[in-house]
This record gives structure tokens, sequence and C-alpha cells, in this order.
């Protein structure tokens, strides 16, 4: 149903060109997503993840075509994005809901306004009758009651908005909907109730999701497959399963065991060393390799390519020399031999 | 939506602030005695044939000569001072309030565009306000009222005046409210509501109208009370100095240069009162304004 192919984004971060030209300076570009490649299969759920500033809701934006890709092409239903984008019947097959409740609804605006503009926008109703008892079947579909389209977003709690957000993206009848931490936000109470209703729609209007999180528990509630990005790569890509019984790469094992369990209060942990590398100037060769306990010198050099072994497809040398131990915990220490 | 209108903070805000209180009333009492200013005035200052100069200098109440019919006295043609000055409110406010409402739609609608468009519309816009912010507002209103003038034919002028004074002072005060739309703009374009409506195709027009417009008008309300009395006052000025509003169509300006005349010959009220009826009107609005902008800047509570 989408995919996407070698896109790398850009982002002009150089200072004002007054600045520029006093200091001598060259123009500076960050690179939010790098050479990144993915498919998702119509009704999957594909999960991406990472730590903040990752290149998650870049990517997130790039599927949907708020921004353009600096290289790559990304294509929807066998169309390329653009392509898409000029014809309203496709565009309207693709939507998005957004990580904050509280700015991803206008407040000077009625629920019903709200959730009735895609449907405006596309003509989907006859007239403002039909349009009014859309959005009501909308409303009740997401567990809200037909007289709160009457009221303003403020008069609802986050996960009421979060509720409204998802009624408005399922408004457009789309076939592909991107969620960009549509929960990060809420109370821990509220996000289980929110990806419940969310996996409770999918199942029932066939929907394609491409969930962006940070949070693997969220994750692993929602995927189908699942991506782990590091610095704007995707370093392990595969079934949700094998990311979480067999993760392979370095820094899937290292989230996964920053994970609590309930089982195994108090163990000792490793948590991921070091801070994320300021992404405008990269480290070289594989990103990861200054947090890396693998890590060797070809590391340093070379760019690991993303191969497949097995049912996943893992960017690491350690694991493409077969140098990968069993489980990164007994190796650091911990001592248990199913750690993870 | 009433109700909640009158619980909300500002209108909780306003009652316990005595200063707002007083001068919202002392706005409220002069535009209502500027706009039923033909009903509530004791004369007709425009009317030329009711006017005797037997009337002429007769001293406001307290003086030993006064005449209860003229509470603030007559000035040289024998014309009622309160009237006068009644009639010249209603001037001086319709001539504030026009040009601010021009400023504010001309200087919104660049703002909006500067902030919603971004990138080279934003720096040029931006840059012809930093050039006209470096006039004050009364040489630039001078200096259009000047240009209009040379070019209107001279039997013309009088009876458009007030319609060029409108404009120049309109004109004049633009940037003040292109800068602050601009700023909120800025802020709003990037709020994920307005993705939301970019993800489903609405163009750019129709979400700088719908979306961004309606959340950026309340720094507007500030901008426009605290302009209002500025442009009050340049018209003023502008009228002092003689190249504001004529005779014919007096505003406080006017009747404060005319009674300036008389200030050294001894008849001071024909100039004192106008001049206290601008300084009470301007300040009571500024006051408002004031607080106005402290209310709705939650940073400041």
């Amino acid at each position: 149903m989408l995919q996407v192919a070698s896109v790398t984004h850009r982002y002009d971060v150089s200072r004002p060109w007054l600045h520029r030209v006093l200091a001598g300076e060259p123009r500076q570009h960050l690179t939010a997503v790098d050479n990144v490649s993915f498919r998702i299969e119509a009704g999957e759920t594909l999960s991406l993840v990472g730590e903040s500033g990752c290149g998650k809701s870049t990517l997130a934006r790039l599927a949907v075509g708020l921004h353009a890709p600096s290289e790559g092409t990304i294509r929807f239903q066998g169309e390329t994005l653009s392509s898409v984008r000029a014809q309203p019947a496709l565009r309207r097959q693709l939507n998005m809901i957004f990580q904050d409740p509280y700015s991803s609804l206008n407040p000077r605006w009625r629920v019903r306004d709200v959730i009735g503009e895609p449907i405006r926008v596309f003509g989907l109703a006859a007239d403002r009758v039909a349009q009014r008892r859309r959005v009501e079947t909308l409303l009740l579909q997401v567990g809200l009651a037909a007289e709160d389209g009457e009221k303003y977003p403020h008069q609802f709690s986050g996960g009421q908005r979060q509720r409204i957000s998802i009624a408005r993206a399922l408004a457009s009848e789309p076939a592909f909907l991107v969620c960009d931490e549509p929960t990060s936000a809420l109370d821990v109470s509220v996000q289980a109730q929110i990806l419940n209703l969310m996996r409770d729609l999918q199942h029932r209007l066939g929907l394609t999701l491409l969930f962006i999180s940070h949070n693997l528990a969220v994750v692993r509630h929602m995927s189908d497959r699942i991506g782990v990005m590091y610095l704007g790569r995707i370093v392990e890509i595969g079934p949700a399963d094998e990311i979480f019984h067999n993760p392979r790469h370095p820094y899937t094992r290292l989230l996964l065991e920053a994970l609590p369990d309930m089982t195994r209060t108090g163990r000792p942990r490793n948590p991921v060393g070091g801070e994320i590398p300021n992404p405008i100037d990269p480290p070289s060769g594989c990103p990861f390799h200054p947090r890396c306990p693998l890590a060797n010198p070809r590391c340093t050099r070379e760019k690991p390519a993303l191969l497949l072994h097995g049912k996943t497809e893992i960017a690491c040398h350690a694991v493409e020399e077969g140098r990968l131990p069993d489980q990164l915990c007994a190796n650091r220490g911990c001592g248990q031999v199913a750690c993870l | 939506m009433m109700l909640l209108w009158l619980q909300s903070d500002l209108v909780h805000g306003f009652r316990h602030a005595p200063l707002a209180v007083v001068s919202a009333l002392v706005v409220t009492l002069l535009i209502l005695a500027a706009v039923f200013a033909p009903w509530l005035a004791p004369h007709n200052p425009m009317d030329v044939a009711s006017l005797s100069l037997l009337d002429s200098f007769k001293p406001p109440f307290g003086m030993p000569t006064a005449d209860p019919a003229n509470p603030l006295g007559t000035d040289n043609q024998g014309r009622d001072v309160l009237s006068a000055i009644m009639y010249g409110l209603r001037v001086s406010l319709l001539v504030g309030f026009c040009s601010i409402l021009l400023a504010a739609m001309t200087g919104g609608a660049i703002g909006l565009l500067a902030g919603y468009a971004g990138g080279l519309v934003d720096a040029v816009l931006m840059r012809i306000a930093d050039i006209q912010l470096t006039f004050p507002a009364i040489l630039s209103a001078l200096l259009i009222d000047g240009i209009i003038g040379a070019m209107l034919p001279r039997t013309m002028r009088e009876s458009v005046q007030i319609y060029v004074m409108i404009f120049a002072i309109g004109i004049s005060l633009w940037p003040g409210f292109a800068r602050t739309i601009r700023g909120s703009t800025l802020i709003e374009r990037d709020k994920d509501y307005v993705l939301a409506a970019r993800v489903i195709g609405v163009s750019a027009w129709r979400i700088a109208l719908t979306h961004v417009l309606p959340n950026v008008l309340g720094p507007v309300l500030v901008v426009g009370t605290l302009g209002l009395g500025m442009a009050i006052l340049t018209e003023a000025t502008l009228s002092f100095l003689g190249v504001g509003l004529p005779p014919t169509h007096p505003s406080l300006g006017t009747l404060i240069r005319f009674g300036n005349d008389f200030l050294f010959s001894g008849q001071w009220w024909v100039t004192v009162f106008p001049g206290l009826a601008l300084v009470l009107t301007v300040l009571s609005i500024n006051l408002l304004g004031d607080w106005l902008r402290d209310a709705l800047n939650s940073k400041l509570r």
C-alpha cells in the first residue's frame, strides 16, 4: 500500500543569510531521515520506534506528503505522493493523527466543524443534514456522545480530544492512517483506551496504519511489524514477535532491556549509554558505534547496509559477521541467559 | 454561551481592577455623549444662525458673570463650549475609530500574509514595516495628508478632509498591527491543527483565513485599543497645527487651536476645556488598553 524507497530528508538549519555572510559560514543541513526504505502492506500495522530526534516524526510527515523528500520516492497505491496529493479521491485515503491533542484541534471551532471539515473538503456528504448525521456517527464510533459536536475542544479532556482527533481522521474515510505518537501526551490509564479504540477501528474498517512511537510497550500492543530507527536510519525492521523475542541489533536490545518488567523488578539495568549524537554532524560509519558495546574499527569506518537475516532486516556489522553474542545482558555481566 | 462569557477570567479580572472599571465607564460616557451629541448637547454649535456675538466670551460656571445656559462658557462667536466639545469629540472619535479600523485591516492582512507565507514575502513586507516605523506616525500622516491634499482641487479639500485624515492616520499606524499579527501567525501556523488541514489539502488561503485568523485576533484588540488613543492624538495634533480638520468640522484639536488664540487675553476656558476632554478621552482609552494587555498576557499574571 505504501512504498518508501531510499528516502532522505534534509532540513535547512542555516542561520539567516546576513549572519552567514558576515560570519562566512556555509549553509547547514540536518539529515533527519537518511536513506530509509520500507513498505507497508494493506491491512497491516508498521510501527516505527526510536528515541527523540531519530526522525520518526519527519518520516510521518513525509508519508502523508506534508514534506517532499529531498531524495527518494514514496508511492501510495502505486502512485507517487505528489500525484496522490493532486487527486482528491486518492488524497482522501491518506490521513494523519497527531501527537498533541491540545494543539491538533482548532480552539475556535466547534467539534462538529472540526470533524466536518474533511467531509466538506472532499464533498462526502450530500448536504448539511447528511454531514451533521455523519459527524454524529463518527462521534459515536469513537466513544463520544452525538451532542458533543456542539461543544468546543477546551471542554474536553486530553483523551477525549484524541478521540475527536481520531474521528476527524476517519471522517475522510481513509484507507491508510499515519499516527504520530497518538498516545504520548496522554495519561497512562487513558493511553490503553485510545490504543484499544484504534485497534478496534482498524479491524472494523480494515485500516492500514503507520504507527510512530517511542514507547515499546505501546508498539507491542499495536504492531504487526516493527522498525527501529536510530539517527534517521532504520537499524532493524521485521515482524513484531521477532523484534521482541529475538532482537539482534544492539540498539534494539538495549531499548528492550530498558522496558520495565513486573516479574523482574530490582534487576540491574544496562541503560543505553551516552547521548544521541548531533544529527547535523553524525558519527562516521555506523551512527550507533559511539554507544555500541560491540563496536569495532570497521563500525567506525563503514556504514552497515540493511540486510535480511532470517525474517528481519538488520543494519549491523556485528550481526553480519556473526560476532553477536546470544544475549547482550549475559555479555555485560547481567548473569541471566534469557534476560530479554 | 453568554453566561460563560460573563464567568470568564477576563470579566472576573475586570471587576477586580477598579482603574479599568473607571476607565471603561468614562470611555462609555464619552462615546455616548459623542454619539448622541445632537440630542444631548444644550446648543447646536454648527447652526451659525443661532449664534449671537452678544453671547461671546461668557465665562464658565463658578465665575461672577457665568450664565447657567453655558456651563463651560462660550467662545469668541458666542458658541457654547460644552456643545462644541461634544460635537468635536464626535469627529475625533469617528476619525480615531475609522483610522484604527483601516490600520487593523491593512496591517492585519499584511501581517497574516507575511506570517503565513514566510520567506521572501515575509522579509520584504516586514522591512517595509520597519522602514515606516523609523518615522513617527505623525510624520507619515502629515506626509500622506500633504500628498493627497496637493492632488485634490482646492474646492474639494474641505469636504473630503475627514476621509483624507482617516486614510492618512490609518496608513501611518498599520505596522504595529502587521507585526503583532505576524508574530501570532508564526506561532499558529506550525500547530498541528493547521497541519491537519494541510494533510487533507485545504488551500493555504482558506487555512490562513478560517484557521489562523480567528486565533490571532486576541492581541489585535490590545494594539487596537492602545492605537485608538494614538490615532485620536495624532488627529488632534494635526488639527492643532492647522493641517487637520477644517473649522467647519471642528474636532477637539481644532477647538484647542482656536481657543489657543484667546489664552493670553484671559478667556482660558475656550481652549482648556476641549484640552481636558482630549486628555480624559485618551487617558481612559490608554488605561483600558493597558489593562487589556496585562489581562490577556498570561505571563504577567
